[in-house]
């Protein structure tokens, strides 16, 4: 689109002013920080992801945990078994 | 007499309690209240790092936990070679695997986060650069028990390995980053994280989580030797 100068001017100036009001990020001593998040409650998803991930890890941990003590214990039996024979 | 900790039904049951994987469900303890806490409480709020600074509570304590695993790891090769049991051995191994383990996870997380606050993955620093030696020497720890097909040679030699390569390790995350000017925190003297200093909020979590790291990984560690020592009751 071919506009001349003038025709221009008044969008580039639009565009400029407007990058203030788009730039929603909260900012306090300077600093910004994930307050948006925070006040949406949306920090919540974030933990809850970690959270979940974590729980499935754990969770597998315990059933390895598991599965090891039932093969120790059937050593156990097996060696002890032998033993008093 | 082997009674399990169920963490759904805990209950109040004295047989519960005076059971001997309690540091267990500690460590899956102070790992949620870290999550939590971590990603819910306030931090202070600094310029580059922005929210990024709560990686603290996950990059950092990876490390501390792989220093503690390599140092239970030479500690288990001095035994064996003292005593020649081969049980030392497979515990010294396997706390060396779960320290690298933790030593690439470190990576990983320190390598994102850097990704994000530095401009680059992995820029040219001596931190880093002494952290990847760190690492290769482990891995030829690695690659070393590998090529040896007798057990007793491979145990011994790889013992001795073992023990210089911590040797090596300490004054490679310690000191050399120390003397040089370094972006990554920990340089020029200051012990990590100086200048941001970890304030009290931090600590509330940071030492916590390197507990719980350090507790996570021993139990996976614990896991293999105990699958270890299975496989080799059943070999037999």
């Amino acid at each position: 689109m071919r506009l001349s100068f003038i025709r221009k001017a008044p969008l580039a100036a639009f565009l400029l002013l407007s990058q203030h009001l788009f730039a929603q990020q909260p900012v306090a001593d300077g600093v910004e920080m994930a307050d948006r998040l925070r006040a949406d409650g949306k920090i919540w998803v974030v933990v809850a992801v970690i959270a979940a991930v974590f729980a499935g890890i754990v969770t597998y941990l315990i059933r390895l945990d598991r599965q090891i003590s039932k093969l120790e214990k059937d050593v156990r039996k097996k060696s002890s078994s032998v033993i008093s024979h | 007499m082997e009674t399990r900790f169920l963490i759904e039904d805990a209950g109040f049951h004295p047989r519960y309690i005076m059971n001997k994987n309690w540091w267990k469900a500690l460590a899956v303890l102070i790992l949620t209240y870290v999550i939590l806490q971590g990603m819910l409480g306030v931090v202070p709020r600094q310029p580059i790092l922005n929210e990024s600074i709560r990686n603290v509570y996950f990059h950092v304590p990876l490390w501390f936990g792989m220093i503690t695993l390599l140092l239970t790891s030479a500690i288990y090769s001095i035994r064996y070679l003292r005593n020649g049991r081969f049980d030392d051995d497979v515990v010294a191994v396997e706390f060396a695997n779960t320290g690298i383990l933790f030593g690439i996870l470190g990576c990983a997380t320190g390598s994102i986060w850097a990704n994000f606050t530095w401009g680059e993955p992995w820029p040219n620093d001596p931190k880093l650069n002494s952290v990847a030696i760190a690492m290769l020497m482990y891995m030829a720890y690695m690659i070393l028990r590998g090529s040896f097909d007798d057990e007793q040679r491979r145990a011994r030699i790889s013992a001795v390995y073992n023990i210089f390569a911590f040797a090596v390790f300490i004054p490679l995350i310690f000191i050399v980053p120390r003397l040089t000017d370094s972006l990554h925190p920990g340089n020029g003297g200051n012990p990590a994280f100086g200048k941001y200093d970890m304030d009290n909020r931090l600590r509330m979590v940071f030492y916590p989580a390197i507990i719980g790291f350090t507790l996570l990984g021993v139990w996976i560690t614990q896991l293999r030797v105990r699958y270890r020592r299975i496989k080799a009751a059943l070999d037999e």
